[in-house]
């Protein structure tokens, strides 16, 4: 049961992924990135993290993809034209460099992953565990995340706001 | 394979890398600004892959609070990211990464 | 295998009544909308109207439904499946009563009991924007495209009044499980106060509900929030271009999310299905006496008719709320219909304000909308949420 779920909605990300890289519209390559982030907080769900399942859906899902549709709709972006001068250099390079990517990967995860499997309900992250952590052991990271926003909001304000004479 | 039911963790792992380099590859062959930072977040969400898995394994909870932040930082540099895209949009009109290129030698 | 038995039946129901209460719940607001405007409403097809929900959705389902040809075809189609779809989704988490037991078998009355029920619901109403902008997107019409990026931008601009005004009880209910929220609201302080969340010590959440349902009307784009589909400025804002079954999808997304975010309000803020005063005191009478009062109303009103027609309707619906009373008072049903008669009383009464504010109110600009939200509303909810932790770290044990 648990590898059939598994394998559905890992299918469906490697799927909405390569659906990502290969389409013409960025809209609907945001769309597959949506479907991406939906499929994987599945499997983290999967792997015992519900509130990380459910921030994922919050936050990627529901407000930084959001972002980015509203800004490919804003911009009007259309399709992809072929360039003028193809680059012949980097379809060269582009495939192998990463099948050599997915090569070293596949072969540093056989044969360094720990090897244990995992069952749904063995260890579940609850939000009272997350929360506990947060507040105490990583409280300084959160507080200096918290700057970061901030400075993030900062940033994103100045960058578009209209020039005031 | 693994007893019927339970899932080997490698294979999470696989996963992870498999949409690590799928978002490599978006990300050296697109030509548009926009799907460009996509790749990048594809990459991203590969990498939380990773963290919440290697967390289930230990039964702790520190992979995901670093998923946790790495989402945050996603948030912030994609403020800032489309807001640059969207000045770069502004100021040369165009979003093909090859035409934006007055840096160039 | 009695688990799926179980939750399948459980669905079926709650499905057949959920499309049944979205149906009326567009009777009921045209009739209150009408009353409010010193009109009648639908009158004629049916008793009082009330066949017009049904004479409605055979309408919209034998109209033509056209795909119009300038339009992007895949997200045009996969705007509304998705827009009703999460709205019909989220209705799964939410508890509409306590553990009953039918024919010996235990259970909640409610589909799943998830340990993050809250973020799911928030998650749903996050992605559901995206229904909403790829309509406008899908229709290549610029009304539709502007309608649908100040609505989406209107809806997440309005989520994080939300979620603050959510996260206020919960700092004193420290749980993320709706029928654990529900629990934590039992019983009754000094005996007859019930211990609903905008009474309950160490700080009364009352500022948070308000928040709560001023982010409501945002969030399901209802007036005084509904520039994006206002008919005299954007024509018909993002839904421009549906007609038939996919506008009648549209209009089914908004009535459930109208219904479900009541019904968080009423898990989070008026205690669920508990009574507003103890059962020592007869409120397990209230819900027989209320329907017994409406049947004696109905009677005497068949004495003398508006109509010649309603001679015979009225002691019908007489019968109806006398056979209903009966039921509540019955003891093997009234564990099961009492605490189901607050629940829904308490959502109904939601459900009227959103109806009464949609027929009160003008409506806002979308400066003042987003102003509205990001510069009081945001910062409020942040200092309630600080006022709460305050209160919570000082005066609880």
């Amino acid at each position: 049961m648990d590898a059939i779920l598994f394998l559905i909605f890992a299918a469906i990300a490697v799927a909405c992924a390569i659906n990502l890289v290969v389409q013409k519209h960025p809209i609907t390559s945001a769309l597959s990135l949506v479907g991406v982030m939906g499929a994987l907080a599945v499997i983290y769900l999967l792997l015992g993290a519900e509130f990380i399942a459910a921030a994922q859906m919050i936050v990627y899902a529901g407000a930084i993809m959001v972002l980015f549709v509203f800004v490919i709709m804003l911009l009007n972006a259309g399709e992809e034209k072929k360039p003028a001068r193809p680059s012949w250099f980097a379809k060269l390079l582009g495939i192998p460099l990463t099948i050599a990517v997915l090569g070293l990967l596949s072969f540093f995860v056989q044969h360094g992953s720990p090897q244990s499997s995992v069952t749904f309900g063995e260890y579940t992250g609850t939000a009272k565990d997350v929360g506990r952590a947060l507040f105490t052991t990583y409280l300084l990271p959160f507080e200096i995340t918290s700057v970061l926003i901030l400075v993030a909001i900062l940033g994103a304000v100045v960058l578009a706001r209209k020039e005031m004479d | 394979m693994g007893v019927m039911g339970a899932v080997p963790l490698s294979w999470y792992l696989m996963l992870s890398a498999i949409l690590f380099s799928l978002g490599v590859a978006g990300f050296l062959m697109r030509k548009n600004l926009i799907t460009i930072f996509m790749s990048i977040e594809l990459m991203l969400n590969a990498v939380n892959l990773s963290f919440v898995t290697f967390s289930r394994h230990y039964k702790q909870v520190d992979g995901q609070i670093f998923t946790f932040f790495v989402m945050v930082v996603a948030a912030a540099e994609a403020a800032v990211g489309l807001a640059i895209i969207l000045t770069v949009f502004k100021n040369r009109s165009t979003l093909l990464v090859d035409d934006v290129d007055s840096l160039r030698l | 295998m009695n688990f799926f038995l179980i939750t399948l039946i459980k669905t079926g129901i709650i499905a057949a009544v959920l499309m049944t209460t979205l149906a009326y719940l567009q009777w009921v607001e045209r009739k209150v909308i009408a009353h409010i405007q010193l009109r009648v409403g639908p009158y004629r097809v049916g008793p009082h109207g009330l066949l017009q929900p049904l004479a409605d959705v055979i309408k919209l389902m034998t109209k033509e439904d056209l795909v119009p040809e300038h339009v992007n075809k895949f997200f045009y189609i996969v705007a509304p499946i998705l827009s009703v779809a999460l709205a019909l989704t989220s209705i799964s988490v939410i508890p509409f009563g306590p553990e009953i037991e039918v024919f010996g078998v235990k259970t909640f009355m409610q589909l799943t009991d998830l340990n993050i029920g809250v973020l799911v619901l928030l998650a749903i109403s996050s992605v559901s924007v995206y229904g909403v902008a790829l309509a406008g997107w899908a229709s290549n019409n610029k009304y539709a495209l502007l309608g649908a990026l100040r609505a989406s931008a209107q809806m997440i601009s309005y989520e994080l009044p939300l979620a603050l005004a959510i996260a206020s009880p919960l700092l004193m209910f420290n749980s993320l499980s709706l029928r654990e929220i529900v629990d934590a609201q039992a019983g009754y302080s000094f005996g007859f106060i019930a211990r609903w969340a905008v009474f309950q010590g160490p700080f009364p959440q009352v500022i948070s509900f308000v928040i709560f349902m001023i982010a409501a009307f945002a969030e399901t784009n209802r007036i005084p929030f509904d520039l994006p589909e206002a008919e005299n400025e954007l024509v018909a804002g993002f839904h421009t271009e549906y007609s038939s079954m996919k506008f009648a999808a549209f209009f089914m997304a908004e009535y459930a999310n109208m219904v479900t975010i009541c019904s968080l309000a009423t898990l989070l803020f008026l205690g669920g299905w508990h009574p507003p005063f103890p059962v020592e005191f007869g409120s397990g009478y209230i819900p027989s006496a209320l329907f017994a009062l409406a049947g004696a109303v109905a009677l005497y009103h068949s004495l003398h008719p508006a109509r010649p027609k309603d001679r015979f309707t009225l002691p019908v619906f007489a019968a109806v709320f006398f056979a209903i009373a009966l039921a509540m008072a019955a003891p093997v049903l009234s564990p099961i219909l009492v605490p189901l008669f607050w629940f829904a009383s308490k959502v109904g009464f939601l459900l009227f304000l959103f109806i009464w504010v949609r027929g009160t109110l003008p409506r806002f600009r979308y400066d003042q909308l987003m102003r509205f939200a990001w510069a009081f509303l945001f910062p409020v909810s942040i200092v309630h949420l600080f006022a709460t932790a305050l209160a919570v770290a000082l005066f609880t044990k």
